[in-house]
């Protein structure tokens, strides 16, 4: 007669709990090399204990568990799981009893005592969050990476040169590719950025683009953000956390690393710098309580330069300086993470108390570098971004790599039409805002929020754009002690400096409220560790 | 370095170092009320007096009880120099100065904070209050070593120290001052064994107990009052806080020891060099209290002038729009 741990086993193997089947990923590891470990004989398989401990598990975990029809990052339609998962679940289910929600804990507190945080504007200024980070990480195969990869930079590189031809000659504007007219009238076009060539004539140096699996499988770009984008720390951070939850793995380095983003960005900042020797660079936060005010302190601290305030600096002379203990000390590069219009108030918006009067001065006498240019967020606004694909046409003679999402533009009249035909389908978004604020999810909204809405598209059809509802992929989280699914995005990085480099991995947002698609984490968006990972590996 | 990382630098230490002497304060004062409940139960008033907050006190408690005092002295958000408010004001310097003390210093500075704001933290100041301002007195010692060990000694470190070895030295002299309210100011009328007892427990409040037995054995006040003032190789000492805050000043200024070339230095030399050359037999017989009140403007003065020295930035508005900043 079989042990009772043997028929768990035996249901486990052949069915599986809920709609996963777990013999493919099993038998690699089926027979232990430690034979002073009991085995079970099942029919004519082995099964070493640990492995038996190991889907017992795993079964407890994924209890219940149900893709719901939905893309899942880690099984297949069948409820198998994926190749390049395989090795994850593996170390999932070896852990000890009760010890990964254990480790979830832990990394809760780390967040906590660390200080890993970000403000929340609308709870009032001041309100630290901890931005709530998922352990059981989120998997990119190798080949669908490098595809990713060669899309993003093939697509920043074509909206770099549509910066520097719109604010010089203009040639895409007159050959019609890009209505002269909608890129005049966006709010992010920079008047004062007319006619200017930043240093080695980029402009975008730091991108930070949302990316999304639609339930074909296939990823799409959602937006482009080549303003001030946020979130690479909690890559950093979140990798960090890792390291130190599952070590085994990160010494097979069978995961990519992200540990010379810093690296990359400071000597970025140093190829931008006027002067080539004894370059002073800064990170320019609007202070402690912007949102991303950690990840600007992080940066600044990673690269070992200063974090500086508007209040640190002044204009003398075309120069920009900073105010020191022992006077004044002059600067010649600014990571900036502080809008255009609060730039300078020479310039942008008189009232802005957060930058540096003449700041524009130095930058265009050439005396000063700044990362990302002023005026590169007219290349996101969301009714350019649906003319991306043309515009890679135009520059670079190829199709583009990654697709975007279908996107009408309300700016043309047919377009119009049919969004507000069609609005309780449609996601309606306004060009201009970031951070999901602003926008209407049709199938959600209420019959009047339905109605308020048209009115706004009406009333300024230029500022609003919309897509079709994607069916967002899902990946496992831990709730409580087993796991569900839910949506999630991939924001990668792309630093634009000497060449073009691709942070492995980047951001996974993920939507823990349940059934929600917003992962933004100022709407009760998480995070995940993304891993780039050859399929198969174990 | 910045004028506004130094200042952040400078004020994060000061502020850790005055919630560890508050809870220094609290601590004499309930170990003097254990040995001696009656005679001690009128001196609450003092030790909020000692810490200049006695008008925002009456204001807002009806009367002056153990426990009144120590929640206002150790949790009231809205007294600003409860050890609550310190940490708060400590750790919004800190998180402005992240990039420039070490990862490590940070974590231990934001873990100390959360420690005193946790929800039980009331519970536990009414319930074990010698743990919880033991606790206290830990963290800002553990912050302070593991700044020392983690992070380089540098300009920003020197500030660090500045601020502490400043903010020490007040404190020390407050806590002196403490004990003048509580005993007669004449030194010839005290004495006894009741006496001996709250001299030792004021020493062992700084630490001191052990230290001074080692170098004078039998408790006097007179010696009490050398050893706090004047002993240059106590670290809680009002010399030793002035001679290394002096030699951080120069750290950072340059200046070679014994001149000058701006107003802190002069100051702090001159003040330094007083107590240097004074005798603690002369300082009573003019009246201990008189010193320490002369002594606690002087350093004031060299609070001002460090501010006007190397801090000299106008403060932008606090207007600031939220939501400038980048969040995409």
């Amino acid at each position: 007669m079989l042990p009772t741990g043997a028929k768990v086993a035996r249901r486990i193997c052949s069915k599986g709990p809920g709609q996963v089947e777990f013999r493919s990923h099993v038998t690699p590891c089926l027979f232990s090399r430690n034979r002073a470990e009991t085995f079970t004989h099942y029919g004519n398989l082995v099964i070493a204990a640990p492995v038996l401990r190991a889907l017992l598990r795993l079964s407890v975990l994924l209890q219940g568990y149900d893709t719901g029809g939905w893309y899942d990052e880690v099984f297949d339609t069948n409820g198998r799981p994926r190749p390049e998962a395989e090795m994850l679940l593996n170390i999932i289910g070896s852990q000890p009893d009760g010890e990964f929600e254990r480790l979830q804990e832990t990394a809760n507190a780390a967040l906590i005592n660390l200080g890993i945080t970000f403000n929340v504007y609308s709870d009032g200024a001041g309100v630290e969050r901890v931005l709530p980070f998922d352990i059981f990480p989120r998997v990119v195969k190798e080949e669908e990476w490098e595809r990713i990869e060669r899309g993003l930079i093939q697509r920043i590189f074509a909206l770099n040169l549509f910066l520097q031809d719109v604010y010089n000659e203009g040639k895409i504007l007159r050959d019609g590719i890009v209505p002269e007219e909608l890129v005049l009238s966006a709010p992010s076009y920079r008047e004062a950025c007319r006619g200017l060539t930043p240093p080695r004539g980029i402009w975008c140096h730091i991108t930070g683009t949302d990316l999304v699996r639609d339930g074909d499988g296939r990823f799409y770009v959602l937006e482009d953000n080549l303003r001030c984008p946020s979130g690479v720390s909690y890559v950093l951070e979140n990798r960090h956390l890792m390291k130190q939850t599952f070590p085994d793995l990160f010494a097979s380095s069978l995961v990519r690393s992200v540990d010379d983003y810093p690296g990359k960005l400071l000597s970025l900042l140093n190829y931008i710098a006027p002067r080539p020797d004894h370059i002073r660079a800064g990170v320019l936060t609007p202070g402690l309580y912007n949102s991303a005010y950690f990840e600007h302190s992080y940066l600044a601290q990673q690269m070992g330069i200063e974090l500086v305030e508007g209040r640190d600096l002044v204009v003398d002379d075309d120069a920009l300086f900073m105010r020191t203990t022992r006077g004044l000390e002059r600067v010649d590069v600014l990571y900036r993470r502080i809008d255009d219009d609060f730039l300078d108030p020479e310039v942008f918006r008189e009232d802005s108390m957060l930058g540096v009067p003449g700041l524009m001065r130095a930058y265009s006498k050439g005396r000063l570098g700044l990362a990302n240019a002023p005026g590169t967020g007219v290349a996101d606004d969301k009714v350019i971004y649906a003319f991306v694909p043309e515009i890679i046409r135009y520059y670079m003679g190829e199709d583009p790599i990654l697709d975007n999402v279908p996107t009408y533009v309300c700016w043309r009249e047919d377009d119009l039409k049919y969004v507000l035909e069609h609005m309780s389908e449609l996601v309606v978004k306004p060009a201009n805002e970031s951070g999901g604020y602003g926008l209407l999810v049709g199938p959600h909204a209420t019959k009047k929020e339905l109605e308020d809405f048209a009115r706004r598209v009406k009333a300024n059809p230029r500022n609003y754009i919309a897509q079709p509802t994607l069916a967002l992929s899902r990946a496992p989280v831990i709730v409580g002690d087993h796991l569900e699914g839910r949506h999630v995005d991939l924001r990668p990085y792309i630093l634009y400096g000497r060449d073009l480099y691709v942070l492995p991995g980047g951001l996974t947002r993920v939507a823990l409220k349940k059934g929600s698609l917003v992962v933004n984490s100022s709407q009760g968006g998480g995070s995940k560790d993304t891993w780039v990972v050859s399929a198969g590996a174990r | 370095m910045l004028s506004r990382v130094a200042e952040s630098t400078y004020w994060m230490a000061r502020y850790i170092e005055r919630a560890e002497n508050i809870a220094r304060f609290i601590d004499v004062s309930l170990n003097m009320s254990l040995d001696a409940p009656l005679a001690f139960s009128d001196q609450w008033q003092p030790l909020v007096s000692i810490t200049g907050s006695i008008e925002d006190y009456q204001s807002r408690y009806d009367d002056v009880n153990r426990d009144s005092v120590i929640q206002f002295l150790a949790l009231d958000p809205e007294n600003p120099s409860s050890i609550l408010s310190c940490l708060r004001t400590a750790r919004e310097n800190a998180r402005s100065i992240r990039e420039v003390i070490s990862a490590d210093t940070w974590e231990q500075v934001n873990r100390f904070y959360l420690m005193v704001s946790s929800p039980n933290a009331p519970r536990r100041v009414k319930e074990s209050p010698g743990t919880f301002f033991a606790d206290v007195r830990r963290y800002s010692q553990l912050i302070a070593g593991v700044a020392d060990a983690t992070a380089s000694h540098d300009e920003a470190w020197h500030f660090m120290q500045l601020g502490r070895l400043l903010e020490r030295a007040d404190n020390t002299s407050r806590l002196l001052d403490v004990k003048y309210f509580l005993l007669l100011p004449s030194v010839e009328e005290v004495g006894g064994a009741v006496d001996e007892m709250e001299w030792s427990i004021l020493l062992r409040s700084a630490t001191a107990l052990a230290m001074y037995r080692r170098k004078f054995g039998q408790i006097t006040p007179e010696n009490v009052v050398d050893f706090l003032l004047l002993e240059p190789e106590f670290p809680r000492s009002i010399l030793f806080c002035l001679e290394h805050a002096e030699e951080s000043v120069h750290a950072i200024t340059g200046t070679p020891s014994g001149g000058f070339r701006n107003p802190v230095e002069r100051q702090l030399g001159h003040l330094r060099s007083e107590l240097a050359f004074s005798q603690v037999h002369d300082i009573i017989g003019e009246g201990l209290h008189e010193f320490l009140d002369t002594f606690q403007r002087h350093l004031n003065r060299i609070g001002d002038a460090i501010s006007e020295t190397f801090f000299g930035w106008q403060p932008a508005s606090s207007a600031v729009p939220a939501s400038a900043g980048g969040h995409e």
